[in-house]
């Protein structure tokens, strides 16, 4: 597993900090007003919940090395617990749930993070398996989870905090990019600290490690919690704020994977990896899907364009990852500091 | 590298330019989104329900010119029966003009689109299937599940499983398994089948296939032991051949299992081979090629190379004649609703109001080309689903044969249970509930 340590002083013309703040500016105030509904409700939304999962799920993986299959589980149980929270708990404001939501899929991910203490590599996949099966049973089996309705299918409560409700579309999309800002900032420096520090140490030698001092069990089991915490935030946001329903059918092995398929797409070891490689796995396929029946509906059914879409994306990655087998991360640096060069000597 | 990535920004500029740009604006057009599937497992029902229901739209256009000289007009997005998809195919499509009504056919992406196509004011149309407590048009102003929700379903085989032992009251005592799909769908029927098993006095057991359900030699086990005297299926797709192959293999009697509506087709029957041969299934569409409606589509459209099937042996299939009900219902919603707004393109609103008004009698589905294909609707502002009859049909190793009389589920009994547990709804999402007054009135 190579993975880069996201640099974040490649130019020293433009201060780090700089392009996140005109990012977010860009998302705060411009976006909000140009977007339309289809720019939100089928891009923006999905792309920050899965983009917060990616992030959750590079903590664990791309930080401390150990290879999960089960995040959609804790997408899963982010969902319905923040739903139980909700529902049971009289009074409790939306982002106390949110909170619960988060410690109970760091609970159940610490529950399914204890193989990785004798677990490594493809064992420790294979155990995580268990998590993705095991909670979509038990949220299927006992209807207590989806509040005994008929069909198993939940609705999300309005979104409201302090009085103020996210219900429109763009006060979705503002809900969502606050709490994925947030923990994505808490992400960022996590990782700069000493437990990121020794995620990486566990990740790159345990051996070496336990010699110098990394406590590698505490580490393993607080890159499981934090890892399912902010995963399980994600779930919640891509429950409430982009389908505002849940099955637990919507959060299967492929999901898991999907979200697997973004931080290795994006590069894993870096945050930002996370970003761009929900943006391609959300942006690519829809506008595959609808190049391709713009260009060719009239000639072939829907069912033959989306099989060609399966294949052309498909390629698209193998291409991707020959040429780039770092990920979007390592491209998008090179872009930078070959335009830098050029600009340099100018 | 740069090549690709210029390719990759132009692919998503190109994408993100077709969000934005919307065909312009057609006089007189009534727009059906369709959110199809046409892969995955459950391509067969989406093929042949879509491929019926596109052929009535197109029939209406090219042997009457549309509805009142309304041309109708449909695009399809797919969705592999998958919510996410569903939910970005309806925001793709949401903005076209003259948007008529939204026939998912999937109950996960039909839960996922109630509030939007409220806000929004369209019907959405979930034909003998969907959240059985939309029927109550007084909490759900704008969804219909149109000929049979999930309890009349239940209830038909119930009775129909009666009827073979001789009367409601000898059911007494009798065990009943109804296997389910691990879906919304395939749930939605649980709690009342629990009521009905207490009503009657049967005993029950309900047990669930995880989607998709290409291996179920645990349930058939369970099955074995459970010794039952009736199987109801309540499957769908690729799960109804493996039961019935399940069945075979443990000794089960095929023809002690009754399909549910969604377990009913030629693609549920022949991948069994012998071992669907006396399978029982409940419908509200017969099959067959024989009806007027059906050979109008065959000499109009397959005739001149314009049919939507691929492949012409599935005319008159079951999917396929429940597109072409779904077509009439539909078209027929909008000839009502001009009839009272004029005949120029309605608004989803109006459509709803069409939808209210939707009522055929045996004459007007004969007049419709469609007797024996369907028996009747009779949809009110405060029924949405329109008391739809059912049949039963037997599987004959080639064919399905109709067993049964038309037979009406039991309204009564049901209308009760649906009115509490869809003002249990409203009271939880805050919906006040609405009166006939509001229901004529329709925005434009």
């Amino acid at each position: 597993m190579t993975a880069i340590v996201s640099d974040f002083s490649t130019s020293h013309r433009i201060p780090g900090w700089l392009p996140p703040v005109l990012l977010l500016g860009l998302a705060y105030l411009v976006i909000p007003f140009i977007g339309t509904s289809y720019l939100f409700e089928a891009i923006l939304l999905p792309f920050l919940a899965l983009s917060l999962a990616g992030v959750g799920l590079n903590i664990l993986t791309g930080y401390a090395g150990q290879v999960s299959l089960g995040s959609a589980a804790f997408l899963a149980v982010g969902a319905f617990a923040a739903y139980n929270f909700n529902l049971r708990v009289e009074g409790l404001p939306l982002i106390g749930s949110i909170i619960l939501a988060g410690l109970a899929a760091a609970a159940i991910g610490i529950v399914f993070g204890l193989p990785s203490l004798r677990l490594k590599g493809f064992y420790l996949a294979v155990s995580t398996l268990a998590a993705q099966f095991f909670v979509q049973w038990a949220l299927t089996k006992f209807s207590w989870f989806s509040n005994d309705s008929a069909s198993g299918v939940i609705d999300a409560p309005a979104l409201s905090i302090a009085g103020i409700t996210f219900n429109g579309a763009v006060g979705r999309y503002l809900f969502s990019l606050t709490v994925v800002t947030l923990l994505t900032f808490l992400a960022y420096r996590l990782v700069s600290s000493q437990s990121g520090r020794n995620f990486i140490a566990v990740r790159d030698n345990e051996t070496a490690a336990r010699i110098i001092g990394v406590p590698v069990l505490k580490t393993k089991i607080l890159a499981f919690a934090i890892s399912s915490f902010i995963i399980g935030v994600a779930g919640v946001l891509w429950a409430f704020a982009y389908l505002r329903t849940v099955e637990p059918a919507g959060f299967n092995l492929d999901r898991s994977f999907q979200i697997l398929f973004i931080i290795i797409i994006g590069g894993l070891a870096s945050i930002r990896g996370a970003f761009f490689g929900a943006a391609l796995l959300v942006i690519l396929p829809l506008a595959l899907s609808r190049l391709g029946s713009f260009l060719l509906g009239n000639v072939f059914n829907s069912g033959v364009l989306d099989m060609s879409q399966r294949i052309v994306l498909g390629a698209l990655i193998i291409l991707f990852l020959i040429l780039e087998p770092d990920g979007l991360v390592s491209l998008w640096d090179r872009i930078r500091k070959r335009s830098a060069a050029v600009f340099g000597r100018m | 590298m740069t090549i690709f990535s210029k390719l990759k920004v132009a692919a998503i500029a190109a994408g993100l330019g077709l969000a934005v740009a919307l065909p312009a604006a057609h006089a007189d057009e009534q727009y059906f989104p369709l959110q199809s599937y046409r892969v995955g497992p459950y391509a067969a029902g989406g093929t042949g329900f879509f491929g019926g229901f596109i052929d009535y739209l197109n029939l209406i256009n090219t042997r009457d010119g549309g509805v009142n000289g309304v041309k109708l007009t449909w695009s399809e997005g797919e969705t592999q029966y998958e919510v996410e998809r569903g939910v970005e195919v309806y925001e793709r499509l949401k903005n076209n003009p003259g948007v008529a009504a939204w026939n998912p056919l999937s109950v996960g992406i039909a839960y996922a689109m109630i509030d939007r196509i409220t806000k929004d004011k369209v019907p959405l149309i979930t034909i003998n299937h969907g959240r059985t407590d939309s029927t109550d048009g007084r909490v759900f102003p704008y969804v219909f599940p149109l000929l049979l929700n999930p309890y009349s379903e239940t209830s038909g085989i119930v009775n129909y499983i009666a009827s073979k032992e001789g009367g409601l009251d000898n059911l007494k005592g009798k065990k009943i398994v109804v296997l389910y799909h691990g879906s919304p769908y395939g749930k939605e029927t649980i709690p009342i089948y629990e009521l009905l098993a207490k009503k009657y006095g049967f005993e029950l057991q309900q047990i669930e296939v995880p989607h998709p359900g290409n291996e179920q030699q645990a349930q058939w086990l369970t099955i074995r032991r459970a010794k039952p005297d009736y199987v109801v299926l309540r499957g769908w797709g690729v799960m109804n051949p493996v039961a019935l192959k399940s069945a075979a293999k443990v000794g089960f009697p095929v023809d002690h299992i009754v399909g549910n509506v969604w377990s009913n087709s030629e693609e549920d029957a022949i991948p069994a081979g012998e071992a669907a041969k006396g399978y029982t299934a409940i419908t509200t569409q017969a099959s067959g090629a024989e009806y007027p409606v059906v050979k109008e589509i065959i000499k109009t459209l397959y005739d001149n190379g314009k049919g939507n099937l691929e492949n012409k042996s599935r005319i008159g299939s079951v999917y396929h004649n429940l597109g072409i009900v779904n077509g009439i219902l539909n078209v027929e919603a909008i000839r009502i609703a001009q009839e009272k707004f004029g005949k120029r393109t309605l608004t989803g609103d109006e459509v709803r109001w069409g939808f209210e008004h939707l009522q055929l009698d045996p004459a007007r589905v004969e007049a419709l080309g469609a007797k024996g294909l369907f028996h009747s609707i009779n949809v009110t502002w405060d029924n949405h689903e329109g008391n739809g009859y059912v049949t039963f049909q037997q599987w004959d190793g080639k064919k399905w044969n109709v067993v049964s009389d038309w037979i009406a589920p039991d309204w009564a009994l049901l209308r009760p249970i649906i009115e509490k547990s869809a003002e249990a709804y409203a009271a939880e999402k805050g919906i006040k509930l609405r009166t006939s007054e509001q229901a004529e009135a329709a925005t434009n």
